[in-house]
């Protein structure tokens, strides 16, 4: 980070439409070192938005600035170079690969024209143990056999694993249990430790009050609050996702 | 085990789970990731058998479970001179085998690969002839794949680029190719092969002293390869079998090796001598062993597999789904082509009857029955070469035993009906588990 107030990611005036339906509109938002928590109601934008931070869609006016300079994402592989990664909801693992292939899928290592298997299972093992996810048998386990809260914990991998800046997570509790949600918050915990930023999108406000050190609330498309998690509660959070506004909460224009 | 992230211990870590959530977990584990020594190794195997999960065993076992059958009803079946003859024949269905895992791997099916083999055979008996100004073999045999490779590879954008069904695109290719085939060789035409070379790939032997030095160089190259590959492994405590388990591995296939030389070597002439091994045998195991490297131990074959499991995660990941889906049946086609000079080697000619629709339903059966997903993402070349065997041996057998043509076919039937319930039940288990 180059200068303490320069966000590594930061949106400005970002537009995305879709025929008639103005996805994103005229969104600012700024992504600190540390857990940001994007939320919104069904429809507010919240996954156009992560599809244009990861390169899928390209916006259609504004400007999105990586450590302060203006960059463009044709594709996701160009985020990807510059270090974002994506955690799907559906979490794109391959459940006929193990779990060495699916963190090295479209990245592989090889010498010469051969797989290098063995260095790409020590560095897998290595991420792995790395974020203390001990619980997996082995990484030479197919993902079929893994359960929600391990796959997760592998799709997790997997993005830490080529030194991402920016690891954005789409509800990656929404389909797990207390104790795996519990699991998967403090794994988002460590990266957001080890000085990453993870843009993480949730429907469950106690998750992302526990979690979470900044927050954005994105409404018809557009943001109409962030700032740090401290000066937000539940019910001013509800309030801006229901209705766009709160009466007595900070506005977008308040906290920068 | 060395090699684990972690262990079963309860380190306290929330994502530790009860092992109540998945009680068979063990059964779906690889034997070489959940075994330490050869009798774990053995408990790891059965488990994950009788999880539904379909390794080479069963085929295996059921292969030597027809081979009894055969041999009851009738003392020739075993002879070396019908084994031999056995694995000639069978040769066809295993190479056509293999370049149906090319499709079956991405759960796509190629029903036109018998007849790009027939339009192949074609072309090379065609090049070969005087009017068309005599290639030479490996020319012709050259002219023939490449021209396999382009059938594949328009047929594989039609399905890739514009989205039609393969099943379609590859049933017009079925009627298509046999058409063109119709168009060359003329209504009811033969065309005789005359170069030798050509005709000693599916009748010619190798000597029975070159035939145990070649098996010999096989099994020591494939022996040290896989030795010293664990024993890497093991070193740097990464996924390995246990030392026992390669050992036996490489016993099992010397034993193997030198069997079949054994069988190779006996003779089995009527009136001259006939020793050695076919040529097409190693032809047979050449073609395996590189598309094995290719589909095992390269990137292009790892995105086969991610696209057969998952086509979105590997779209996601950047692969290039559509040419890798191309390239898969242009391979598919290629490898045809090759079954196709093997057939016309077989009969020395080139001919109308050649049912190009059978063969390759006995193929796609062949790799299903050897082990293959029907479904995509699951299965191996040397499945399509054990189902090949399987198929040749059920044919070859009820030949022998004068059966008509109509049993055979209905055998047959029954056999890949149950190679394909295994297939389906393995995966529903997979998914539940």
């Amino acid at each position: 980070m180059p200068e303490a107030d320069t966000p590594l990611l930061e949106l400005r005036g970002v537009n995305k439409r879709f025929g008639p339906v103005q996805a994103l509109n005229d969104v600012n938002l700024k992504i600190p070192p540390g857990v940001t928590a994007l939320v919104g109601d069904n429809g507010a934008g919240k996954s156009v938005m992560i599809r244009t931070i990861s390169g899928i869609h390209q916006p259609e006016g504004g400007q999105i600035l990586w450590e302060g300079k203006p960059v463009r994402f044709r594709t996701p592989r160009d985020a990807a170079d510059l270090g974002i990664e994506t955690v799907y909801q559906d979490l794109a693992l391959a459940d006929n690969l193990d779990i060495v292939q699916n963190m090295f899928l479209g990245r592989e290592k090889t010498r010469r024209v051969l797989l290098d298997e063995e260095s790409m299972e020590k560095s897998a093992g290595e991420t792995l143990a790395s974020l203390s996810v001990t619980t997996v048998r082995s990484v030479r386990q197919p993902v079929a056999s893994l359960s929600g809260g391990q796959r997760q914990a592998v799709a997790i991998a997997k993005a830490v694993l080529w030194n991402s800046r920016l690891v954005i997570m789409d509800e990656p509790t929404a389909a797990l249990g207390v104790v795996q949600t519990a699991g998967v918050l403090d794994l988002v915990r460590r990266l957001a430790d080890r000085g990453l930023s993870v843009l993480i999108v949730s429907h469950n406000l106690n998750d992302v009050f526990e979690v979470a050190d900044y927050i954005a609330v994105l409404y018809l498309g557009h943001v109409v609050a962030q700032g740090p998690i401290s000066e937000f509660d539940q019910q001013s959070v509800v309030e801006y996702i229901t209705t766009g506004k709160a009466s007595r909460k900070p506005t977008p224009e308040a906290v920068s | 085990m060395t090699t684990s992230v972690g262990g079963h211990e309860g380190t306290g870590n929330p994502l530790d789970e009860p092992s109540g959530v998945e009680p068979d977990i063990e059964a779906i584990l690889p034997p070489d990731i959940a075994a330490n020594s050869l009798p774990e190794y053995v408990k790891a195997w059965t488990l994950r058998i009788r999880a539904g999960d379909t390794g080479l065993l069963p085929v295996i076992v059921g292969l030597f479970l027809i081979a009894a059958i055969f041999q009851f009803l009738n003392s020739k079946f075993l002879s070396a001179g019908n084994l031999v003859n056995l694995l000639v024949q069978g040769s066809i269905y295993m190479l056509l085998a293999m370049a149906e895992v090319y499709v079956l791997l991405l759960g796509e099916i190629d029903l036109s690969a018998g007849f790009v083999a027939g339009v192949s055979g074609v072309i090379t008996a065609e090049l070969l002839t005087s009017q068309h100004g005599s290639w030479p073999w490996y020319f012709a045999c050259l002219a023939a794949l490449a021209a396999c490779a382009v059938i594949g590879a328009f047929q594989g954008s039609l399905i890739t680029r514009i989205g039609l069904p393969s099943f379609v695109v590859t049933l017009a290719g079925l009627l298509g190719f046999q058409g063109v085939m119709l168009l060359i060789l003329g209504n009811g035409g033969t065309l005789p092969i005359q170069d030798n070379t050509i005709n000693n790939f599916a009748n010619g032997n190798l000597s029975p002293g070159a035939s145990w030095v070649v098996v010999a160089a096989l099994v020591i190259a494939y022996g040290a390869l896989l030795w010293f590959r664990d024993a890497r492994r093991r070193k740097s405590g990464l996924v390995a079998p246990p030392a026992s388990v390669t050992l036996v591995k490489i016993g099992f296939t010397a034993i193997a090796g030198i069997v079949l030389v054994l069988i190779c070597n006996t003779n089995r002439g009527v009136l001259v001598p006939i020793k050695g091994m076919p040529w097409v045998v190693l032809i047979v195991v050449g073609v395996l062993v590189l598309w094995t490297i290719l589909t095992g131990r390269t990137k292009f074959g790892r995105y086969i597999y991610a696209i057969g499991g998952n086509v979105e995660a590997a779209r996601r990941a950047g692969v290039r789904v559509a040419r890798v889906r191309t390239l898969c049946f242009a391979l598919c086609s290629l490898t045809a082509g090759i079954a196709g000079i093997i057939y016309a080697s077989r009969l020395r000619s080139v001919s109308t009857n050649l049912d190009g629709g059978t063969l390759v339903l006995y193929a796609v059966a062949a790799a299903v029955i050897g082990g293959t997903s029907l479904f995509g993402g699951r299965g191996k070349m040397v499945h399509a070469v054990v189902g090949g065997v399987v198929i040749a041996a059920i044919d070859n057998g009820m030949s022998l035993q004068g059966f008509s043509a109509a049993s055979k076919f209905i055998v047959t039937a029954i056999v890949l009906l149950v190679a394909v319930t295994i297939d389906a039940v393995a995966r529903r288990g997979a998914t539940a588990a």
